[in-house]
């Protein structure tokens, strides 16, 4: 094998410094070469690749209907990739978003299923307020095992995902089934006031769109402006400088998870209170896990995240026109999705790497 | 058949699974990889086993397949981990999500169909014992992943190549200067835990519920993660894990069947809730990690 790799493999060279180039080509670039892997995939399966391009990657912008949905999807996105992107710059891998977006649709979904008579203008930024506490307990219990018990966050919040979603089923095949509802596994439909109102009217997007870009912008400024952003990047990068500095590293996991949770819950509340108007159970079409995707896709940056939230809400409205119209199993966004990963795992490592030919190493060493 | 005797009679067909992929990521972490793509990689196994067996190929073929399948996705992962020295969480996690579309989108058309699964086959004199007679009545699929077991442990025991393993594991710069080549072996290790990953996704799909549903994997390739750290990564601990878990999923069964009245989605979340208060339990005895943990775990090697 080494004699093998020495043949004809290139072989990875650190740079001397990252390069600016690479950081900023790696997602088109991953974007592009995803698209031609999955396009190809396409034509196996037997599928018009022309067909399915169209729908994918350019009707969503056609029309103001379809773009609107683009705008709604980004939302969740986006909400839980920023808080996410937090954790992931710390080194805390909290994989769990999915089940603190579920708690927080639970938590939000309290008020109108328990009341479902009552009124006012303050249900629905409660309902917020809720699910954003919902999907920080969630996280908290991954917070307390990683930093009380010394256990592996990964693991733990993805178990507690896994029990949020039969957790989910139970409440709606149990006590909040909608009784009037022919026994689907569904809560009652919400009343007016617990809905976030609409922003652009004749579309489903709604006020929390603006929420979510505001919270963005706050991301942008905690973590590139404010010193409690800079000491989790630095336990993230040098954790040893981190302790020696005396940065609390129990500290930052739970910052880290519990800002996770915020968003993610956030989130969950604003799917229920929004487009969705109750608890259902496909309120989790594998937000939590996209947005780990578009965290990563976008650099880990709040700016470049923005942007990678746009691309991966597009890949969702495509991928559901697909459907309709190239007859595209709803399948493909999750190949799409984790082939487009990886495809920007490669990329990236042009950033702190090149490539060299074995052979001009070797002459240019004396 | 009481609980105690239907628990005992199931529990090495529902560990095998926890058991074959745990297996598998035990050698590939002893080499100082973290592969957290199991799950998919479980999925993508259980998919192709299942259209190979549904289209008469035959259960060899089908666990053939599966492993041949599984590992070729493993190395998609070795290339990029290891090769590009990508962050192994993240290509980890990529992996999973590639592995479960792959096999939503092949399993499509299969979903709800059924294959015939395994016989039984039942040791002389040791079936017939009362009580306990039960474990010794399996399909010849758990009676290899014993044989693995047992040879995967002697591995790491006595033999030169477990040694390698090891020392890659604990210390790649060492194993390298005295001539190994750490990304060879790293190599050969995720290939056999994405082999031992497609042949536990095969055994959930065409052995042990011969029925095709997607997300069928439910968490198992998670729980076979789980499962190292529990075993301290050692070959006799996760079996007896394994077991436990074999236990656990077999309970939820058990408690229904003598009308016990309990959500089915609590039975179903069992395995999860004893995942997380186990690890929970092991993780804080931070000794017993730091004595028993690979030193260079998700660490990228560079010469």
């Amino acid at each position: 094998m080494s004699a093998f790799s020495a043949a004809f493999l290139p072989t990875l060279v650190r740079r001397e410094r990252a390069s600016l180039a690479a950081t900023l080509l790696a997602p088109p670039v991953a974007l592009a070469a995803a698209t031609v892997v999955n396009l190809e995939l396409y034509v196996l399966m037997g599928r018009d690749p022309v067909a399915v391009a169209y729908a994918m990657l350019l009707e969503p912008f056609l029309s103001w209907a379809s773009f609107s949905e683009v705008l709604l999807k980004i939302g969740p996105l986006l909400l839980i990739a920023q808080g996410l992107a937090i954790g992931f710059r710390a080194k805390v891998f909290n994989i769990g978003a999915e089940g603190q977006f579920i708690l927080g649709a639970i938590f939000a979904s309290a008020i109108p299923v328990w009341f479902p008579q009552a009124t006012g203008q303050w249900i629905w930024p409660v309902m917020l307020l809720l699910g954003t506490l919902g999907g920080a307990l969630w996280a908290s219990l991954t917070a307390f095992w990683r930093v009380r018990l010394n256990a592996n966050e990964i693991l733990v919040s993805l178990m507690l995902s896994l029990v949020a979603a039969q957790f989910l089923n139970y409440l709606l095949l149990g006590p909040w089934k909608d009784p009037n509802g022919f026994n689907f596994p569904q809560s009652v439909m919400f009343q007016y006031d617990a809905m976030v109102p609409i922003l652009i009217s004749g579309t489903r997007v709604n006020v929390s769109l603006l929420l979510t870009i505001a919270l963005s912008i706050a991301a942008w400024i905690f973590m590139q402006k404010s010193f409690i952003g800079y000491k989790l990047q630095v336990g993230g990068l040098a954790p040893r400088a981190a302790s020696y500095a005396g940065f609390n590293e129990g500290w930052a996991i739970w910052l880290s998870l519990l800002i996770g949770g915020c968003a993610a819950g956030l989130a969950g509340a604003a799917e229920v209170a929004g487009p969705l108007g109750q608890l259902q159970r496909s309120i989790s079409t594998g937000y939590g896990y996209a947005a780990i995707i578009v965290a990563y896709l976008g650099g880990l940056h709040p700016i470049g995240i923005i942007v990678s939230a746009l691309c991966m809400a597009v890949l969702y409205i495509g991928g559901d026109n697909a459907m309709v119209s190239a007859n595209l199993p709803i399948a493909a966004v999750r190949v799409f999705q984790g082939s487009l990963l990886l495809a920007y795992l490669v990329a990236v490592a042009f950033v702190r790497y090149r490539l060299e030919w074995r052979r001009a190493a070797y002459r240019s060493q004396p | 058949m009481n609980a105690i005797e239907f628990i005992l009679a199931g529990m090495l067909a529902a560990a095998t699974p926890f058991l074959l992929a745990a297996l598998g990521e035990l050698v590939v972490e002893r080499a100082g990889v973290l592969n957290l793509g199991v799950e998919g990689l479980m999925a993508f196994g259980a998919v192709l086993a299942f259209i190979i067996v549904h289209h008469g190929g035959g259960h060899l073929l089908g666990f053939v397949a599966a492993g041949l399948g599984s590992a070729v996705l493993s190395l998609i992962f070795a290339v990029i981990a290891l090769g590009f020295r990508a962050n192994q969480v993240a290509t980890g996690l990529a992996i999973g999500i590639l592995g479960q579309g792959l096999s939503a989108l092949f399993g499509k058309t299969y979903e709800s169909l059924t294959v015939k699964g395994l016989r039984k086959l039942a040791l002389p004199w040791l079936s017939e014992i009362p009580v306990v007679g039960g474990l010794f009545i399996q399909d010849v699929v758990v009676w290899l992943s014993l044989a693995a077991t047992f040879a995967i442990w002697a591995m790491f025991a006595y033999t030169k190549i477990g040694l390698v393993v090891r020392a890659i594991g604990e210390n790649p710069k060492a194993a390298h200067a005295i001539g190994y080549s750490v990304i060879t072996v790293r190599f050969a290790a995720v290939a056999f835990g994405g082999t031992m990953a497609g042949f536990a996704g095969a055994y959930a799909a065409v052995v042990y519920t011969p029925l095709w549903a997607d997300g069928m994997i439910a968490g198992r390739g998670w729980i076979a993660i789980a499962l190292v750290v529990f075993g301290t990564w050692l070959t006799g601990r996760i079996f007896l894990g394994a077991c436990l878990f074999g236990a656990v999923s077999l309970m939820g069964l058990a408690a229904q069947a003598t009308g016990l009245d309990v959500p089915s989605q609590v039975l179903a979340s069992l395995p999860y809730l004893v995942t997380i208060i186990v690890l929970g339990v092991i993780s804080a005895d931070r000794r017993l990690l730091k004595l028993n943990g690979i030193a260079s775990l998700g660490e990228p090697f560079e010469r």
